[in-house]
């Protein structure tokens, strides 16, 4: 089967800014694939792109076969799409919201049918006004399915919410795509990839610097140990302490960081190493690193903010 | 097939709005109408010079009212409303869909004219039932066409106008700041007899007072049936033209970045 989705060197520059700087990926069909990343990361203006929303200024898009750029009206029959933040007449009702948008579209979900699955059912005639922000991103998800689509897009579905409601929506949002859908989905909690993506893509600063099922981001993660330390001005040959070590040794102004499957060698050459010598390694910590910092430093320091 | 099913439910949706905007429809329906009780009360219902010959109070009023109601309905309401749920996001999310954007742009014009329709009607009703305000069968089909000219040219004007308003903060201001001027240069908000040659002209090129005197003109007793003014209505199609080439060229689905309105901000920020 073709892939449902396919993304070649795709390009965005605003003004000097390069939004989306060289991004490539494939979903298949079926797939829930997360984008997971940092505010400003690149993820809004990728899926708008693929949604036909924006205009790419280089590299391939192919969506359901179908260039979204050049895709019209049969094109957004096809997908449903869930913005980041869009409005909604606010003096209709939930129930004529989605009569109205389901006219439009030449397959739809029952409207009651979708209302239950966002468990509206009882604010059906309330008007969307009265709705809390919640309950409105509900709307904007059952929007997002009232056109039975083969793939949706769903840009930061939970941003905002507190945990439970998050943890509920999850569950929404794994019912909703049992049925074989195709989801792009966009985030910044890394929880969130990891609880509903088949596979997820880790951006920052326009481009895709991991990618992976959860599973092999976690194996990485659980694989490694940290050993940090840092060196006072020494004498002595720093290939006599690196070269024979198990893992993977990165520094930066002498301090140390190494990234090890075999910590307990690692960690005995070094401070044999080090008490041959009669250096005292400051600071030194030997820690077991988790998905959390594998994310963090794929995307630098900047989402100190976002992730929390 | 279905996209005229669609259309026939998007008037309905957008005429639902309207009238649960109660400010909305206070503004287009309400007002007009208490102008024209207070402007008999003030002025008497006797005959006064206009630029029709001397016909009663009542009789220029509900027809110039009727016509300002009308042009409110489509030019200030469409503009307003357009320029405000672009900036909400809800323009975005229609483009999003495969609506497609003349069923939308219709929806939203129709409505405005079916509105139009209910204002004009319920002034000229009020005017016949309180004021004896009379209409001659043989120059209805006058003022229909008038209407219809006018009240499209208007919705047209609407579109272009939130096709250039940067954000909802400015569209009403530009809508006002059009409309009332024309209001007083244009047989609506006071008769004109022999005023100085340069406003009949800018009144004349204005789009306002062709509409209002072509639907005069089909009221007033002076005027000799069928009463078609079409030197007027030659303008409102040109005002016409004008709009459509504007929303063409200008249309946007889509907030400008930077001239958000600060709803958009606390929507955003209650997700
Ligand atoms: N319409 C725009 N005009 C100018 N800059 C933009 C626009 N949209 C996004 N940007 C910038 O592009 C970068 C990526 O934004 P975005 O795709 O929204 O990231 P994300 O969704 O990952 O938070 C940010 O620096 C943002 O400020
Ligand atoms: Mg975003």
């Amino acid at each position: 089967m073709s892939p449902a989705i396919e993304v070649t060197d795709l390009t965005k520059r605003y003004g000097d800014l390069r939004a989306v700087d060289g991004v490539s990926f494939s979903v298949e069909p079926g797939e829930v694939f997360a984008i997971l990343g940092p505010n400003g990361a690149g993820k809004s203006t990728t899926v708008e792109i693929l949604e036909g929303h924006r205009k790419r200024d280089g590299g391939l898009v192919s969506v359901l076969g179908i260039d979204p750029a050049k895709g019209g009206r049969e094109y957004r029959n096809r997908v449903g799409i869930v913005l980041q933040s869009a409005g909604i007449d606010k003096e209709l009702s939930v129930r004529e919201v989605l009569d109205l948008y389901a006219t439009a579209y030449t397959r739809r979900r029952p409207v009651d049918e979708v209302l239950e699955a966002v468990e509206l059912t009882e604010k059906a005639d309330a008007r969307v006004r009265s709705l809390s922000g919640g309950q409105q991103r509900r709307v904007d998800l059952a929007l997002g399915l009232i056109g039975d689509p083969e793939l949706i897009f769903l840009d930061e579905p939970t941003t905002g919410f507190d945990p439970a409601a998050r943890r509920r929506s999850w569950e929404l949002v794994r019912k909703l795509t049992a049925d074989g859908t195709t989801v792009v989905l966009t985030t910044h909690y890394l929880e969130e990839a990891e609880q509903l993506a088949d596979r997820v893509a880790v951006m920052s600063g326009g481009r895709i610097v991991a990618e992976g099922t959860p599973e092999a981001l976690r194996a990485n993660a659980d694989s490694g140990t940290v050993i940090r330390f840092a060196l006072p001005s020494v004498n002595a040959p720093l290939s006599d302490l690196l070269d024979p070590l198990v893992g993977e040794a990165s520094g930066r102004d002498r301090r140390i960081e190494i990234v090890t499957s075999a910590p307990t060698a690692d960690l005995a050459h070094i401070t044999a190493w080090a008490v041959d010598r009669g250096i005292e390694l400051q600071g030194l910590v030997v820690e077991s690193m988790n998905l959390e910092d594998v994310y963090l430093q794929l995307v630098g320091d900047e989402t100190g903010d976002a992730a929390t | 097939m279905s996209d005229w099913r669609l259309l026939w439910r998007s008037i309905r949706a957008e005429n639902r709005i309207f009238w649960r905007t109660p400010i909305g429809a206070f503004f287009t329906l309400g007002l007009p109408l208490i102008m024209l009780v207070l402007f008999v009360a003030l002025f008497g219902n006797d005959p006064i010079g206009t630029e029709y010959g001397d016909i009663t109070t009542a009789q220029f009023y509900a027809a110039g009212l009727g016509v300002f109601a009308a042009a409110s309905a489509t030019y200030t309401n469409i503009a307003i409303g357009l320029s405000m749920r672009r900036d909400e996001g809800i323009l975005k999310r229609v483009r999003g869909t495969p609506i497609p954007p003349w069923v939308f742009l219709g929806g939203v014009m129709l409505s405005a004219v079916w509105i139009a329709i209910f204002a004009t009607t319920v002034m000229v009703g009020l005017g016949m039932v309180a004021y004896g305000v009379e209409l001659e069968a043989a120059k209805i089909p006058a003022m229909l066409v008038s209407f219809l000219a006018g009240t499209i040219c208007f919705a047209t004007l609407g579109v272009a106008l939130a096709s250039v308003a940067k954000s909802a903060a400015s569209a009403p201001a530009i809508a006002n700041a059009t409309m009332l001027p024309m209001g007083f240069i244009s047989n609506v908000f006071i008769p004109l007899d022999n005023p100085p040659k340069w406003l009949t002209l800018a009144g004349d090129i204005f789009p306002l007072k062709p509409f209002a005197v072509s639907f005069t003109e089909g009221m007033s007793p002076f005027s000799e049936a069928p009463a078609f003014e079409w030197d007027r209505l030659l303008v409102l199609l040109a005002w016409t033209l004008v709009g459509m080439a504007v929303s063409w060229r200008r249309f946007r689905w889509e907030p400008v970045v930077g001239a958000s309105t600060g709803r958009r901000s606390r929507r955003a920020a209650a997700i």
